[in-house]
């Protein structure tokens, strides 16, 4: 897709690849043939740029059909380059970074009120921890005992000019979700049984949001890729996509 | 007006239970009786507008209709791009309530004068806008916009206007304050109450003048407001709110690409620009705005000169 289109932000959607397989072979209660049920569970992608990901695994899960995903990115297709809600089982647009996740709470606020037991994930990437509207949601969700919320951050450690140490230092990064009051679980984001057992844990017994720090590499699986900033901008070459699609066994 | 709305706002919530009020740390002793009435639909966001927004939204997406209420810029400007993004670009039945417009907060200074927001929020794709001048128009508002499933802003000054007219039988129509067909002032909110001073003074003086209550600012309604002017040889708008984006520019696009029309006059709020603002009260900050009643008379005059 990101090939045929020259599009960009492969190396954030790699990064975040095992987390959407997890969330939706093993953990969202949807359905593809019912994408509006009201009971179902909510994923909220708040890192709107990863979309190509989010197309090709709600294809793979049967919202819609694989081959529709060929007009990526094409004059007058619904698959734009930030998520779309017009595309059947996107719950929001997002693109501007930073609204997800008061989304999310917003749908987790609305899911306890109307006692139906469905949770909400929201997937954040670590550049947009930088927003501060990520950080009015932060301290909102654990005052008001949403345990039925569950954030996951795609900790890959590159933003759009550097590193995130470098550009805007995030750490202690775990503590400060803890000083907040959230339940915090940092695990390795490519580690399908791991997430699975963090994700399959909502909601939290106890009553506090999960936020599930997913240590990842960004451009996962594809060697010259893997850490590398400029994929974040890139789009492979006939060859260079060859050699991925190999590494990966695609 | 706050009172009025929050009365109207109970009353349809106890129609509808789906409706939900949040507010950003503000509205003390104005919002009680819904949070009383209705404990479990009404949540203190705390100050933090951004996340309101989007709350707004996420509730509203799960089938809810959603009111959002703080001072002037607050709930407009601050979490704009949430409006536009999350709340307008989705459809969600999200409706932006913000209190003190124009010059409403008079002593509290600049940032609590809210001058360029309803233009800003007509400029949202799909939302609809209402600027009611007195308390039978925001119970109009209210309601519809209650049940409108839309997004949709609501402008409130504060407390005590009086009503200024008979009863509102549509709030979407321009309501006629006035009759008069010669010059017709166009008004939007409480500072109607002036066009109405300035219209009987110019009457005084033997001029037939209109004043028409243009409460809906967006869609507006174009074919009520031709008929209104159809006879009058100048057309006044009169906002407490700048000119460019608001009740002027609106007004003048209406009547832009005809060959034959009267002169638009446009009276608001000059555009502050780096000046600092002065402390004093609503009456006279807008005096010194230029929208004194013998102000807005000597300009109509002048304007009746030139036509």
């Amino acid at each position: 897709m990101v090939h045929a289109a020259k599009a960009s932000h492969i190396g954030g959607c790699l990064s975040m690849a095992d987390i959407l397989a997890v969330l939706y072979t093993r953990i969202l209660r949807v359905d593809p043939a019912d994408p509006q049920s009201p009971g179902r569970d909510r994923f909220v992608l708040s890192k709107g740029h990863a979309t190509a990901i989010m197309y090709a695994t709600l294809a793979e899960c049967g919202f819609f059909s694989p081959a529709d995903l060929d007009s990526y990115c094409r004059d007058g297709s619904i698959f734009t380059g930030h998520v779309s809600h017009a595309v059947p089982g996107v719950e929001v647009s997002t693109g501007s970074l930073g609204h997800g996740l008061p989304i999310a709470i917003g749908m987790a606020l609305a899911a306890r009120s109307a006692g139906a037991g469905s949770r909400v994930f929201c997937l954040l990437s670590d550049g947009e921890c930088d927003e501060g509207s990520n950080w009015e949601g932060i301290l909102f969700a654990p005052h008001h005992k949403l345990g039925n919320l569950c954030v996951i951050v795609d900790f890959n450690k590159i933003q759009s000019f550097g590193s995130v140490a470098e550009v805007l230092n995030l750490d202690p990064f775990a503590e400060k979700w803890k000083a907040f009051g959230w339940h915090v679980e940092e695990i390795d984001g490519h580690d399908v049984a791991a997430l699975e057992r963090v994700l399959g844990a909502v909601p939290e017994t106890s009553g506090r949001p999960t936020v599930v720090i997913a240590h990842t590499v960004k451009g996962k699986g594809v060697s010259f890729m893997e850490n590398k900033l400029e994929w974040h901008y890139r789009s492979p070459s006939d060859e260079l996509l060859a050699q991925a699609l190999a590494e990966v066994g695609a | 007006m706050r009172t009025t709305f929050i009365e109207s706002l109970s009353q349809a919530a106890s129609e509808n239970p789906d409706i939900w009020l949040l507010c950003g740390d503000l509205g003390y002793s104005v919002l009680e009786p819904f949070a009383a009435k209705f404990p479990e639909r009404y949540l203190n966001v705390g100050v933090a507008e951004q996340n309101m927004a989007g709350i707004a939204a996420g509730i509203a997406l799960s089938g809810k209709t959603v009111f959002i209420y703080s001072i002037g810029n607050f709930p407009t400007l601050r979490c704009l791009e949430q409006l536009r993004n999350d709340v307008c670009y989705h459809g969600a039945d999200v409706k932006v309530v913000a209190v003190g417009a124009g010059y409403a907060y008079g002593s509290q200074g600049y940032t609590h004068h809210a001058l360029e927001d309803a233009g800003i929020m007509s400029m949202l794709p799909g939302i609809e806008v209402f600027v009611p001048c007195d308390p039978m128009e925001v119970r109009a508002a209210t309601r519809l916009i209650a049940g409108s499933g839309r997004p949709s802003y609501l402008r409130l000054s504060r407390q005590g206007e009086p009503n200024l007219g008979s009863v509102v039988t549509d709030i979407r129509k321009p309501r006629v304050l006035r009759e008069g067909r010669d010059v017709v002032i166009l008004s939007s909110g409480p500072i109607a109450s002036r066009a109405l001073d300035a219209a009987g003074e110019l009457a005084g003086r033997g001029r037939d003048v209109g004043v028409v209550s243009i409460s809906c600012l967006k869609p507006l309604d174009e074919a009520t407001i031709r008929d209104a002017v159809r006879d009058a040889s100048l057309v006044v708008t009169l906002e407490e709110h700048i000119l460019r984006g608001g009740l002027f520019s609106l007004v003048a696009g209406v009547f832009a690409g005809d060959a034959k029309r009267a002169p638009v006059t446009g009276l608001g709020i000059p555009e502050q620009g780096g000046k600092t603002s002065s402390a004093g009260s609503r009456e006279a900050l807008l005096d010194a705005a230029g929208l004194s009643v013998p102000t807005i008379v000597a300009r109509i005059e002048q304007a009746l000169v030139k036509r």
